[in-house]
């Protein structure tokens, strides 16, 4: 080991990802953003920041409708009771926004089941290809980690997302995909087997490997899509009475550690 | 009237005042009394201790604790998590958004608190058995499944864009070294370089920092977060600093970032025509 890599990028940052020539142009990953981009709407701008792809309008809907369907609003959800919280003590709707997506990155819930689960249908569908067992490749995964994501829910029995999820996917014309179908077979597997249901995490990934993602472009495509639903909730916040909202009295801490000692 | 939506906890309680049930007549932690025993009795870092391991630490503990903030409190104007800072600083920004930058920045696994988080399982897996750390310093995470972590490019607490073991690092694992209870941090300055040769990479405050918090009983929870707040101070001082100083004093990398797939320049819109 040695500092050669800091002498190499002491002399230059070579990048192909773009730049912004200030009072001329900006070429962003090796197109003009105003002359060449500036038609495409933001949403498409940002898959192409993340995989430098353009997508098919229909490819557009189903990842669009995969943000619309996790954008829910209420406060009880993690990072929307957070960014409510910010709005209700007079944070800035900024540091109200990015505190809910920083712990969107969680480990029940948002991108590390998202990444695992994409990864988990592609790897089952190579494992397939090459002729091996579903049913095995399944048992062999709980029996690992008792866990696959993407099937079963915390809190909640079923997800109200699949039935539409599934029926944008088939009107979009995108219920067919290797991966999607391989999802729906896991879940009639689970279901009959193990009494596991399905939830949106499988069918979005799904998606995203049948649209040729990694699980890093993925998680990247995924990570502000919570942001929507957190806005509502810091207006409600801001709205209300400062530091009013989800009040918690002092008796309702539920203490367990030590008795009362001295120092 | 209590709540169904209250939180459990072993740290806190709290008893009311007679005429507000939302404002604490006394808070507790782990029993003691807050504002009324320990504010005038236990230090600092006596506290700090008591938060995160839940016990009054003994003299050794406290003193290890606090030499280590010492050590973390400043990483430096060059440091990633700084500058992260800094740049938060330069721009006028919340205060929050520059210690926001700072944590994020400082997460990471190269001199971060991932990085920390790491090498504290290796502690906890392979104390000071020195047969065990040349399997486990290459390969650090044995869970290998996707995940929103990369995979480690270096062995946790070595500085792979190091050539030797800095002074300041040397220093410091010198300094906890010779208190007491630093047991970990001791083993770690009589094999540092038996250990650099095995991670390839001479060895980093990170590593050092990890050690101490072996020895203060800190799991790997604590430890993070601990590490990533004792890292703090520098971060807000320099951010405090540029903001004074103002953009004009601050580095802008324009000239320095050259592109390698350039479709060149187009023709702008007539500036005349639309009257500009």
């Amino acid at each position: 080991m040695s500092n050669k890599h800091l002498r190499q990028q002491e002399t230059a940052h070579e990048t192909a990802m773009g730049k912004a020539f200030l009072c001329e142009r900006v070429v962003f990953r090796g197109k003009d953003l105003h002359q060449e981009l500036s038609e495409r709407d933001w949403f498409s701008l940002y898959l192409y920041s993340i995989t430098g792809k353009f997508y098919t309008p229909e490819q557009m809907r189903m990842l669009n409708y995969i943000w619309v369907c996790t954008s829910y609003p209420d406060p009880s959800i993690w990072p929307n009771h957070v960014a409510e919280l910010a709005g209700n003590v007079r944070s800035t709707p900024s540091l109200s926004l990015m505190s809910g997506l920083s712990i969107s990155e969680a480990s029940i819930y948002g991108r590390r089941p998202d990444r695992r689960a994409i990864d988990f249908l592609q790897r089952t569908r190579k494992a397939l290809d090459a002729g091996e067992e579903l049913s095995d490749l399944i048992n062999a995964a709980l029996k690992k980690y008792r866990v696959i994501y993407g099937y079963g829910r915390p809190l909640a029995r079923l997800d109200e997302r699949v039935l539409h999820l599934v029926k944008k996917a088939r009107d979009l014309g995108f219920a067919d995909g290797a991966h999607f179908t391989l999802a729906l077979e896991i879940y009639h597997y689970l279901k009959k087997n193990k009494r596991l249901t399905i939830n949106v995490a499988a069918l979005a990934a799904a998606i995203g490997a049948d649209f040729g993602m990694s699980p890093e472009e993925y998680q990247l495509y995924l990570t502000p899509c919570f942001i929507a639903g957190m806005v509502p909730c810091y207006l409600d916040g801001a709205a209300k009475p400062e530091g009013s909202v989800f009040p918690m009295r002092c008796e309702s801490i539920q203490y367990s550690g030590p008795e009362r000692r001295s120092w | 009237m209590s709540s169904k939506y209250g939180y459990r906890t072993k740290v806190w309680s709290e008893e009311p005042e007679a005429d507000n049930p939302f404002a604490a007549h006394s808070a507790l932690c782990y029993g003691y009394d807050v504002y009324g025993d320990i504010l005038t009795k236990a230090s600092w870092f006596e506290y700090l201790y008591l938060l995160f391991r839940g016990e009054k630490p003994n003299a050794d503990q406290a003193q290890l604790l606090e030499k280590l903030a010492i050590a973390l409190a400043n990483p430096g104007p060059r440091e990633a998590s700084v500058r992260a800072a800094m740049n938060g600083g330069v721009g006028g920004c919340p205060h929050a958004a520059s210690l926001m930058a700072s944590l994020a920045v400082g997460a990471g696994q190269y001199g971060g608190g991932h990085e920390v988080y790491i090498l504290m399982q290796l502690w906890r897996e392979c104390g000071t058995d020195m047969e065990q750390w040349p399997a486990r310093l290459p390969s650090p995470v044995s869970d290998t499944r996707e995940d929103i972590w990369r995979p480690m490019e270096h062995a946790p607490g070595f500085d792979p864009n190091g050539e030797s073991c800095p002074k300041p690092v040397r220093q410091v694992l010198e300094a906890l070294a010779e208190i007491p209870c630093a047991i970990t941090v001791r083993w770690l300055a009589q094999h540092r370089q038996e250990l650099e040769t095995i991670a390839d990479a001479p060895l980093s405050l990170s590593g050092v920092a990890a050690a101490a918090l072996h020895d203060l009983a800190m799991n790997e929870h604590a430890a993070v977060m601990l590490y990533l707040m004792l890292r703090l101070p520098g971060a807000a001082a320099h951010a405090i600093e540029q903001r004074d100083l103002g953009w004009k004093m601050f580095p802008f990398y324009g000239d320095h970032i050259k592109l390698t797939d350039d479709p060149g320049p187009f023709e702008l819109p007539n500036a005349e025509e639309l009257g500009l």
